[in-house]
């Protein structure tokens, strides 16, 4: 048992996790979307893509790829939202929180391909 | 620049976790702590405020209490954050700097600066292993000659010696094993401008092992190895290297010609030295009885060459078991007067100190003329660093590896014609020879002739190209002759004139010259330039060929062509 690989996987799987429970639940209702879901999402992932830096594999390129968009996309979620409610001074508009919930849906499917090529390789790795 | 990027990257996976752990903590923190407004409301911190708060408290830029001044909860929080944070950010940037600092680092980004450097040499240039006494030769001699070098020593100190040597352009370097194909790589073996590869490190396997990548890696390139041994050099020549130079028969050759052809030796030693060297005085070593110190690959070289000769030998030699040595050989090292006494030193004509070490072949030599003050000295040098002391022992003759191996590729490389013309006056008689070297003297001053080669190619000699004139046509002395005045003669001797596969020896002035022939010339150098001149202005060979200048500009043409006519009308009248 590796000790790094299990704190990689268990990143990775928190970081699918937490960005499934932000994600999940009316598209326009913020009671079901808790923003403190949303920050320990962008934590989370943005640990896992510093936990994939340096590694010269392919699967690990691929992964550190995965997660890099996972970050981007969550980011660009935590932006709108500071825009719209801070910048904007507006309340969370239906919309808003549409495109929001939109933005780390996309992070919610690149953390999935990462699950899966980590799934794959661990497979193929097994003795 | 891969590998410095995934360094860093792994080795800053955890400052960096650490700094974002700490900024998700103290801005949970703020978040989670109730406060309160400046109306004594609670207010709850949203994410935006507390990551802006905290970003300037991480860096200890210090806004102050915004949007509204803290409760002692939240002054709590902070405090215990402050520190948290700056000692994550003092953590990361120590570790950066680390990184920055080890040698495995500063290596990589070294080898970096070299590929582009490499990569950024857009001329013809060779890749020279080895940097060693004939290394900084063959690297000078290069330089000055406009021929661009890249070059790869694994010993840091000449590196660093290349680095402070005033050369006359810039000269990529690096300190890395040459043996590790990815150095030649990274040294531009397989770019198109590379050219050659001269393999010139003290140790024979690894020249080898360089000639071997260089033939599998790029095909093009021309390989020039120094081989101690014969069993290397055939080695080498059995995957088609180019130049295999031996530097112990380069020298037995030499001292055989200079024993039985010392004018050829003469001309040999003029027309492959360097430019500038101050001209050589002639040797005559006398013909007799010999005392050889040393009998290893050297000694044997020179042994074969003089039995050749018919000279009597007496070999002198420390440690027969290893080398073998012929009968009647006198054991010692030849540095103490009884084992040269042996030898019967005073019946000798003359002594070959040819031991590899530098002092006992300077002491061989004190000790013998002490017995025999009449003999012929000959001494073979190691290093480039006891310059001094030989020079003062008063030799006839030095032998110097570096010297000749830098000599021999300096010729190989520059002038390769220098070479095919050295064979073929091989097989002259001396007396040829003799003449030559007097005429040659007529030609130049007192530092050695400069040797070069006119290729009558479109591209470089235009007018020669374009001569279209059946009348005459363009004869050897038509270019040796002075621009300003074809009556007179440019202080050069065409050498050698080679056409196809034919090589002309000493060609005849009046030899009519075909496109693409390559002439050797020797002489000073100003009459390189005139040369080009003439093979490049139409006008000037015009009148290098016929005798008569043509006008140049449209005035003149139109002049010219005025009193032609008139003149052809007069003599027209005058018949009438």
């Amino acid at each position: 048992m590796l000790y790094e690989k299990v704190l990689f996987a268990f990143f990775i799987l928190l970081a699918l996790t937490l960005n499934f429970g932000f994600f999940i639940g009316d598209m326009s209702n913020p009671d079901h979307h808790n923003v403190f879901e949303l920050f320990a999402a962008v934590v989370v992932s943005l640990i896992a893509t510093i936990m994939k830096f340096g590694d010269k594999s392919h699967v690990g390129t691929v992964l550190l790829a995965s997660s890099l968009v996972a970050d981007l996309q969550l980011i660009a979620a935590c932006i709108v939202w500071g825009i719209v409610v801070y910048g904007m001074s507006q309340p969370l508009s239906e919309h808003a929180l549409a495109s929001i919930v939109s933005l780390s849906g996309g992070a919610l499917l690149a953390n999935f391909v990462s699950v899966v090529i980590l799934t794959m390789e661990t497979s193929i790795h097994r003795r | 620049m891969q590998l410095i990027i995934f360094l860093v990257m792994r080795r800053m996976r955890t400052p960096l976790i650490v700094l974002i752990c700490a900024y998700a903590f103290a801005v949970l923190g703020f978040v989670l702590i109730p406060g309160q407004d400046n109306l004594g409301q609670p207010w709850q911190m949203n994410f935006f405020h507390a990551f802006y708060f905290v970003s300037f408290m991480g860096s200890t830029i210090g806004f102050g209490e915004i949007p509204y001044p803290f409760t002692d909860g939240q002054r709590l929080w902070a405090t215990i954050t402050i520190y948290t944070t700056v000692i994550s950010w003092l953590y990361a940037i120590g570790t950066l700097i680390t990184l920055i600092q080890t040698p495995m680092f500063r290596a990589a980004v070294t080898r970096n600066g070299f590929i582009r450097k490499v990569q950024k040499v857009r001329e013809p240039f060779y890749l020279i292993c080895g940097y060693g006494d004939t290394g900084r030769l063959v690297v000078e001699a290069l330089t000055h000659n406009d021929i661009r070098c890249v070059v790869v020593d694994v010993n840091p100190d000449r590196i660093n010696e290349l680095l402070l040597e005033e050369l006359p352009q810039d000269v990529p370097c690096l300190n890395a094993d040459a043996s590790d194909s990815d150095t030649l790589l990274n040294a531009g073996l397989g770019s198109a401008y590379c050219v050659g590869t001269i393999a010139i490190t003290r140790d024979d396997q690894v020249n080898l092992k360089i000639a071997i990548a260089c033939k599998l890696l790029n095909r093009d390139i021309k390989v020039y190895c120094w081989a101690e041994s014969n069993d290397t050099g055939v080695n080498m020549a059995s995957f088609d290297t180019e130049h295999i130079i031996y530097p112990y028969d380069i020298f037995a050759h030499y001292l055989s010609n200079a024993l039985s052809l010392p004018s050829n030796y003469l001309l040999h030693q003029w027309l492959s030295s360097p430019i500038g060297t101050p001209l050589s005085e002639p040797v005559f070593p006398p013909h007799g009885k010999w005392v050889l110190c040393g009998y290893g690959r050297f000694g044997k070289a020179v042994y074969q060459k003089l039995v050749t000769l018919g000279m009597p030998v007496t070999v002198i030699e420390e440690r027969p078991d290893l080398t073998n040595p012929p009968e009647g050989s006198i054991t010692g090292r030849g540095t103490e007067a009884d084992t040269l006494e042996m030898a019967r030193v005073h019946e000798a004509v003359g002594i070959i100190a040819g031991t590899d070490h530098d002092v006992n072949n300077l002491s061989i030599i004190l000790t013998a003329k002490a017995i025999q003050p009449k003999l012929f000295t000959v001494a073979r040098q190691e290093f480039a660093t006891n310059n001094l002391i030989f020079s003062a022992a008063n030799i006839d003759l030095i032998t110097n590896h570096s010297k000749l191996i830098s000599n021999e590729l300096l010729a190989l490389i520059t002038t390769p014609l220098t070479a095919d013309f050295l064979a073929l006056s091989n097989r002259q008689p001396d007396e040829w020879s003799r003449i030559l070297v007097c005429r040659l003297l007529g030609c130049i001053e007192d530092t050695n002739p400069s040797c070069w080669v006119i290729t009558l190619r479109p591209e470089r000699t235009k007018a020669f190209m374009d001569w279209n004139n059946p009348a005459h046509s363009i004869l050897l002395r038509h270019i040796t002759h002075e621009p300003g005045n074809r009556k007179k003669k440019l202080p050069c001797i065409a050498l050698l004139l080679k056409r196809g596969n034919e090589r002309i020896l000493l060609p005849d002035p009046n030899i009519p010259l075909k496109p693409h022939d390559r002439i050797l010339f020797a002489g000073n150098p100003a009459a390189k330039s005139s040369i080009a001149y003439i093979c490049t202005y139409p006008d000037l060979l015009h009148y290098m060929v016929t005798g008569e200048s043509r006008p140049i500009t449209s005035l003149g043409k139109w002049l010219s062509s005025q009193t032609k006519s008139g003149s052809k009308t007069r003599k027209a009248t005058r018949t009438d």
